[in-house]
């Protein structure tokens, strides 16, 4: 090793260090998308949603964490109490697994030393996603048989069918960029879009890569269980599902596991189609200016509307808003931190941006009825994905 | 360190499959068995076999073993009765194992004393080396195969489903 | 640091084999038995990406690739017939579903 640090070697002491700042940020990002989601929702039916709790409801989390934990925390009699136990920990454990392996930028430079922005880097990172997801029906499969309650059972075994039935196709969308991009490490294959949007695997030839990626972005929705394919833990349906008997925390690891998971979907999405952390058009035609503009810019109606404010508040706050925009806005521009600022401030953007679109498909569309689930993956989502497949191979082969 | 992660992943291994062999609740079984797949899975990877971890715990853990749970659920298998033990079997049968064991041990100890295995030894193991190999050398075996998956997806569909009078 | 003999894991295959076999011979259940054959073919792919490693070849992953796929195959014809065997006779004990007489 080139440096010790009280006799151990810096890689040890980096690696530590980045898994605390991934999982921290992660945790915190975690609690804050489900406020992000109810807000979305809320807005798209006219509302203003969690508004008391904090400024906002930006304690709100803060509130639901703390109600979860202390609820009483109750076994139902007769379940089978080691796997009853083991089946949250168990969907937990696999849906931050999967984000081990997820690179956020490319080499930074910090105090000398040199290291990626990220947690590992497998090269075969795409199979080592697709088998911690396979392996994350087993926490719900589980939750619902031990639970010693029929709808729990029912809802357990439709989850756990649905999520295996969508990993066809969304295997077969994920095989199909890998054609363009040659490669099964996640990094890679980011670095292989590099240029401008035109390289990126959703737009690039011989063949762009639309259709996998919305039969991705389908089986995504289905894998994660969110609406349209939610029924197995409908709340009019089928009381709550495979999470029925749970209560507190082990309800919460439920949807930390479901969150989780909706941001490694979305952090698959962006590296594998759109590009990862490569900027839209290059740098040398601006844009490391665009998330200043885009803050300076909301800085700056800010301090128009606090000059013209109606309510009395207003006067006061939007001026101080306004200000700090023109600040952060300020900040994108230091050259500092535009190496690792500007790859990762577009690798959250493409990522929220499909989390996002999670959370709008939500809000607006109705879910499907079970069969219609099924039928719709297998005879409609898996013959695509396979065509799609070969008309790929065929136009790679071609114009090799 | 080798030798340590062989050991640890080796007797989770060995522990696992002693619960599934002795377990009653079928359940409790397929999940010592997972964990079998899964140790065997490290396994693979310290000997340089990348791909075939991953097609281990994507196909064998996470499609299989699914699978018989499904049907463990669906028919809602108990813990397994006590009746019925023949006790002769148990006297004669577990002695003969330990011998089949023991030769198997010895063979192995006398045809491969001096083989070693370090972690990055074998570089052949990666999806371009095994894909070329699947679908130059093994072109046949590898239609064949798809089309006993396609008989198996047949022979499923018939068996398992209702009957139409 | 340090390097494991390979005969370390041929022999790790033989006890996983072996206690495959035990679950195949003294098991009641059906489905317990089937699962014994599972952990026999697993066994026997730990030995063939072990020779793979002593060989230097790669035909070795592909033989326990195929036997995947073969076991797939006969997980999903297998658990059918239990399936049907089930219906038929309503019990999993293996004794009870041979309607031959003693």
């Amino acid at each position: 090793m080139s440096s010790t640090l009280l006799g151990i070697p810096s890689f040890y002491i980096i690696a530590l260090i980045k898994i605390a700042i991934v999982v921290g940020i992660l945790l915190q990002v975690l609690a804050y998308l489900q406020w992000v989601e109810r807000k979305v929702i809320a807005h798209v039916q006219v509302r203003p949603g969690p508004y008391r709790v904090g400024w906002h409801g930006l304690l709100q989390p803060l509130a639901d964490v703390i109600k979860l934990i202390t609820k009483e925390d109750m076994i139902p009699p007769f379940a089978n109490k080691f796997f009853f136990l083991l089946a949250p920990f168990l969907a937990v454990f696999m849906a931050l697994l999967s984000i081990a392996v997820i690179p956020f930028g490319p080499m930074i430079d910090v105090a000398g030393h040199q290291t990626y922005m990220e947690l590992t880097n497998v090269n075969i990172g795409v199979l080592f996603i697709l088998a911690v997801s396979s392996m994350g029906v087993y926490g719900i499969a589980l939750a619902g048989w031990s639970s010693n309650n029929k709808y729990s059972l029912l809802g357990g075994l439709r989850s756990s069918a649905q999520m295996v039935s969508y990993e066809l196709p969304m295997s077969l969308a994920i095989a199909a960029p890998l054609l363009l991009s040659n490669s099964l490490s996640l990094r890679t294959i980011v670095e292989t879009q590099a240029g401008s949007i035109i390289h990126w695997n959703v737009l690039r030839g011989p063949f762009p890569q639309i259709v996998s990626f919305v039969i991705f972005l389908i089986a995504a929705f289905a894998e994660t269980n969110r609406i349209p394919f939610d029924l197995p833990e409908a709340e009019n349906e089928l009381v709550a599902g495979f999470h029925t008997e749970y209560s507190s925390m082990k309800f919460a690891s439920f949807f930390m596991a479901e969150y989780a998971n909706m941001i490694t979907v979305s952090a698959m999405a962006t590296i594998l189609f759109l590009g990862g952390w490569m900027a839209p058009w290059p740098v040398r035609y601006g844009s490391s200016l665009v998330p200043s503009v885009i803050c300076a810019f909301a800085g700056l109606i800010l301090l128009y509307h606090g000059a013209n404010a109606v309510r009395a508040r207003d006067k006061k706050s939007f001026p101080v808003f306004g200000v700090l925009f023109l600040i952060v806005a300020a900040g994108f521009l230091a050259p500092m931190v535009q190496s690792w600022l500007m790859p990762l401030f577009w690798f959250i953007a493409k990522t929220g941006g499909i989390l996002f679109a999670f959370m709008w498909i939500r809000a607006t569309l109705p879910r499907f009825r079970y069969d219609q689930l099924m039928a719709f993956a297998w005879k409609f989502l898996f013959p695509v994905a396979i065509v799609n497949l070969l008309v790929t191979g065929f136009m790679v082969a071609w114009f090799q | 360190m080798d030798v340590i992660l062989f050991l640890l992943f080796a007797i989770i291994a060995v522990v696992c499959a002693i619960n599934v062999v002795v377990q009653t609740h079928p359940i409790s079984s397929a999940l010592s068995l997972v964990g079998v797949m899964g140790s065997l899975a490290v396994l693979y990877l310290l000997l340089g076999a990348e791909f075939i971890a991953a097609a281990q715990l994507i196909v064998y853990a996470g499609a299989i073993m699914v699978l018989f749970i499904f049907v463990i659920m669906l028919l809602n298998a108990g813990a397994e009765g006590k009746r019925g033990r023949s006790f002769m079997a148990s006297l004669l049968g577990v002695p003969l194992l330990v011998a089949l064991l023991g030769l198997l041990a010895y063979f192995v100890q006398r045809v491969f004393p001096t083989a070693r295995v370090h972690f990055g030894g074998f570089k052949g193991g990666s999806p371009r080396d095994v894909g070329l190999a699947l679908f130059t050398t093994y072109l046949l075996p590898f239609e064949i195969t798809s089309l006993l998956i396609l008989i198996a997806i047949i022979g499923a569909v018939v068996l398992a489903r209702k009957e139409m009078d | 640091m340090g390097e494991v003999p390979i005969s370390w894991y041929l022999t790790l295959s033989a006890i996983l084999f072996v206690l495959g076999v035990a679950g195949f011979v003294f098991r009641r259940s059906i489905i317990t038995v089937f699962m014994s054959i599972e952990l026999m073919l697993n066994a026997v792919n730990l030995s063939f990406i072990a020779f793979s490693y002593q060989h230097q070849q790669v035909n070795g992953h592909l033989f326990a690739f195929f036997v995947m796929v073969v076991a797939a195959a006969e997980a999903a014809v297998g658990l059918a017939i239990i399936l049907t065997v089930f219906k038929n006779r309503q019990t999993l004990n293996i004794d009870d579903i041979s309607s031959m007489k003693d």
